[in-house]
């Protein structure tokens, strides 16, 4: 990220020669607290072309950076180093002061004291030999930087979201209600996500169709959304503010702009009953080779699997399904498709799966007919589920006692560390929805309650007033082996209660598992095409926890919802409309600065080898074949240095990153200490 | 490395050159800082905006200049910023350390090594090993050239070393 002061110095002129500012920042005592800043001080006012040398407690503050601004004014100095933090935390920051005190952002160098040194060095002489040898790195290198103007580049008005759980749409229409044209990219034949199979959401019970269906129409309504359902981005290049993303459609064999959602074709199907697992009920019913996933379904265009109709299989079939439809609109000739768009900003919001119970058998799912998974319970809860509300078992009768295993898949060194977060209040919702329905007792096992967020811990406190037994241990298993007579033809949950202090045998009817929350299986993928980091878990990585929660390393692509970490539904809304402001403020600028590290080529010193052009990954090179000279183009080129590394005579540079400027850094890190 | 650590002759002290791709492993330096994850005083990094960009004359000029041993940090294949720059600084680096051990530079001093974004904890791992790595082989001694004489030529092979920054590009 670079300045955006929009404000460029008069002249490239360096006034005589560079003068260098040294500013060493204390941060506090995060830097001061181990390395000797006086002496580092000291220290940098002996090495060549060091006009002044000065430290201040806090660099990034505003009178830190009007020490820089002032001295730069008073032409004092004409080039800068400022010791501090990593380069990732405040490079934009100085360069901004440098432009302020009318010099070029880019006379400008930071040496990581902090998180190269300070924090990560034991002793303190050490730490203070190791900034040194960084100052002096940097102050060989500034002396060698060129004139460089900051580059702007358009930002184009449209934007896409990818991914149409609560995280897209709310994005989606925050910034489409502002006058941008978003494309919305979910891959299912319906918007809603994980949002969409809940009955209540805690801890105020609203129902969930009720405040989501509403977004999902107004999506569906609103003039400035383009919605493409059934679609993945298999392709994205170019950079901020100017991306061409390319998206294929792949076929529903049934005309979305013709069909009216009548459903009549469902009911004509050659198959009487359903047939096929139905993946929107997590398997607990079936459905015919055509079908909606919810009644709600947007668009409400129905589907048709070509794996289960017997058309597409057999090419036999009285296609009762077309004779039904008044309007025409089956397709079976239909094939992908593909759109390629060009927008300015990206916002991922591509959501999470949940663990598979399968991976810890000794809670028994798969095994038990009657342990069940939280998501598949809400199924059951949801009164256009399966059930139509009701909470039965697999034979059809009501269960007496149900069990609700904390914590499945989270906080455990075998599976995943991290803590799901929306598990202990879902399966508080859940233990309360349960009762309400079946009058069943309830107990729910935890390793700790976590219930941070607003009305959540007087929630908690009510699902205990409500009778909800809490047994504070991990469970060790399920079984179905009774030890006495009052536990035959119940399934057993073993668990240590660690507050009596006793294990415990708790018969049961029902085990509901609380799944915990992870990266959807994709995301390595996902991540790859957008060019932005995971985590070691998977989720995206975020710019900084703090301070860019929602903005990614890939300038122009931002995060909302759990495909960046778990996060319940007011986690997620409030993220995804932090993402659209982000991106509703970069695009109304109109303009980006880009970074000024391209490569370009020296026309006088090319060969005319073409080493450069094969390996560039961007194709930024073009050759002239009747000069026999390789050019780079700057707008495409996105700065690796490659080529230049490649380039046998040296005709390749890369600005602000020169084989000059590195041999000083290099000369730097071991000359002087 | 500095006065401070006493006689130079009972307590070598490596000098580390490390040139680190801007998006993960520098990145994965400045998560150990976050993280407060000591290591090794003695691997001084560079920043580079993709491990691509390490022209073997680099690594040449640092051992000139006086380093021990020589860092290369990438992202994991597949992982590149920039597609496969990681892939070019690999190719480089195998050419290279062939070259180096025809110059009596044992491999243990140069070192190239995959760490993404979220590997703080890897970085730590490595910079410590190197630093153990390149101590127990004592200070860099290129081969002398032909016409200088003495120890202090051991330190500053000014002729050879130049002779070799032309020989090796890509």
């Amino acid at each position: 990220m670079l300045p955006e002061t929009g404000f460029t110095p008069e002249t490239p002129s360096t006034n005589g020669g560079p003068r260098i500012g040294v500013y060493v920042c204390h941060c506090g005592l995060n830097i001061a607290g181990k390395v000797d800043v006086a002496a580092v001080v000291e220290f940098a006012s002996t090495l060549p072309n060091v006009a002044v040398s000065r430290d201040y407690k806090f660099m990034c503050s505003d009178p830190g950076q009007e020490l820089i601004e002032q001295d730069l004014r008073d032409g004092l100095v004409n080039r800068v180093v400022v010791a501090s933090c990593s380069p990732l935390m405040h490079e934009a920051t100085f360069r901004r002061a440098t432009q302020e005190g009318g010099q070029s952002p880019f006379y400008f160098q930071m040496a990581s004291i902090r998180e190269l040194v300070s924090w990560v060095t034991l002793d303190g002489d050490e730490a203070t030999e190791k900034a040194k040898a960084m100052v002096a790195a940097a102050v060989r290198r500034v002396a060698l930087h060129e004139y460089l103007e900051p580059r702007k580049s358009e930002v184009r008005g449209d934007i896409m979201v990818v991914g149409g759980g609560i995280a897209g749409i709310h994005a989606a229409l925050v910034m489409a209600d502002a006058g941008k044209h978003v494309y919305l990219v979910e891959r299912e034949s319906t918007i809603g996500g994980h949002m969409a199979k809940f009955d209540k959401t805690f801890p105020t019970l609203d129902c969930a169709a009720c405040i989501l269906t509403p977004k999902m129409s107004a999506v569906r309504m609103h003039p400035n959304i383009t919605l493409w359902t059934y679609s993945d981005v298999v392709g994205v290049e170019g950079f901020t503010g100017d991306f061409t993303v390319r998206v294929r459609h792949r076929p529903r064999y049934v005309r979305e702009d013709l069909c009216t959602g009548c459903l009549e074709c469902i009911e004509a199907c050659i198959h009487k009953q359903g047939k096929f697992e139905d993946e929107f009920n997590e398997g607990l019913s079936k459905r015919k080779p055509i079908y909606i996933p919810f009644p709600q379904a947007t668009p409400a265009v129905v589907v048709v699997d070509p794996e289960t109709c017997i058309w597409f299989k057999t090419g036999k079939c009285p296609q009762t399904c077309i004779e039904a439809c008044e309007r025409d609109a089956f397709d079976f000739e239909q094939t992908e498709t593909f759109d390629e768009v060009k927008v300015g900003a990206i916002i991922l919001a591509t959501g999470f799966k949940t663990f598979d119970a399968g991976k810890m058998p000794e809670y028994g799912y798969g095994l038990y007919p009657n342990v069940y998974t939280s998501l598949e319970v809400e199924r059951l809860l949801n009164a256009a589920g399966p059930t139509g509300g009701e909470v039965v078992l697999r034979d059809g009768s009501s269960p007496k006692v149900v069990g609700i295993i904390h914590c499945v898949g989270s906080r455990d060194a075998k599976h995943n560390l991290w803590c799901s977060k929306v598990c202990c209040m879902y399966s508080l919702k859940l233990a309360h929805m349960v009762k309400e329905r079946t009058g069943a007792e309830v107990y729910n096992f935890y390793i700790d309650m976590r219930t941070p967020g607003k009305g959540y811990e007087e929630f908690y406190d009510k699902i205990l007033k409500e009778g909800v037994h809490m047994v504070r241990g991990r469970v060790a298993g399920v079984t179905d082996e009774a030890a006495s007579p009052e536990e035959e033809g119940h399934l057993v949950i073993r668990a240590e209660d660690t507050l009596i202090g006793s294990v415990r045998r708790i018969p049961v009817d029902m085990v509901i598992l609380a799944v915990g929350v992870e990266p959807q299986p994709d995301a390595q993928d996902v991540r790859r095409l957008f060019n932005i980091s995971c985590g070691g878990e998977g989720f995206f990585t975020e710019r900084h926890p703090k301070l860019a929660p929602v903005s990614t390393f890939t300038d122009g692509v931002f995060l909302a919802g759990a495909c960046q970490g778990p996060k319940d539904i007011p986690d997620t809304v409030a993220q995804a409309g932090a993402a659209a402001a982000e991106v509703l403020a970069m695009v109304d600028r109109g303009f980006v600065m880009l970074e000024a590290n391209t490569a370009h080529i020296d026309d006088e010193l090319c060969s005319g080898c073409k080493t450069c052009v094969g390996l560039c990954p961007f194709s930024a090179i073009a050759f002239d074949e009747e000069r026999k000279k390789a050019s780079v183009n700057e707008v495409v080129c996105k700065g690796c240095g490659v080529c230049v590394a490649a380039c046998p005579s040296g005709a390749a540079q890369q600005h602000l990153f020169t084989d000059e400027e590195i041999f000083a850094e290099i000369e730097g890190v071991l000359a002087y200490v | 490395m500095s006065e401070t650590r006493g006689d130079a002759s009972t307590a070598f002290e490596p000098k580390i050159v490390a040139f680190f791709c801007n998006w993960c492993t520098y990145t994965a330096a400045d998560l150990a800082g976050i993280s407060r994850m000591q290591y090794a005083p003695n691997v001084r990094a560079i920043r580079l905006m993709c491990s691509g960009r390490v022209d073997p004359q680099f690594v040449l000029a640092a051992f000139r200049e006086g380093a021990d041993g020589v860092l290369i940090g990438g992202c994991h294949p597949g992982d590149c910023h920039y597609q496969e720059g990681n892939y070019n600084a690999r190719r480089r680096f195998e050419l290279l350390r062939l070259m180096l051990r025809d110059l009596g530079i044992e491999d243990e001093r140069i070192r190239l090594e995959w760490i993404s974004a979220s590997e703080g904890d890897r970085v730590q791992k490595v910079c410590n090993e190197m630093t153990e790595q390149v101590r127990a082989l004592g200070p860099l001694r290129l081969e002398t050239a032909p016409k200088v004489d003495g120890e202090g030529a051991a330190r500053t092979p000014e002729p050879s070393a130049e002779a070799l920054v032309g020989q090796v590009t890509s």
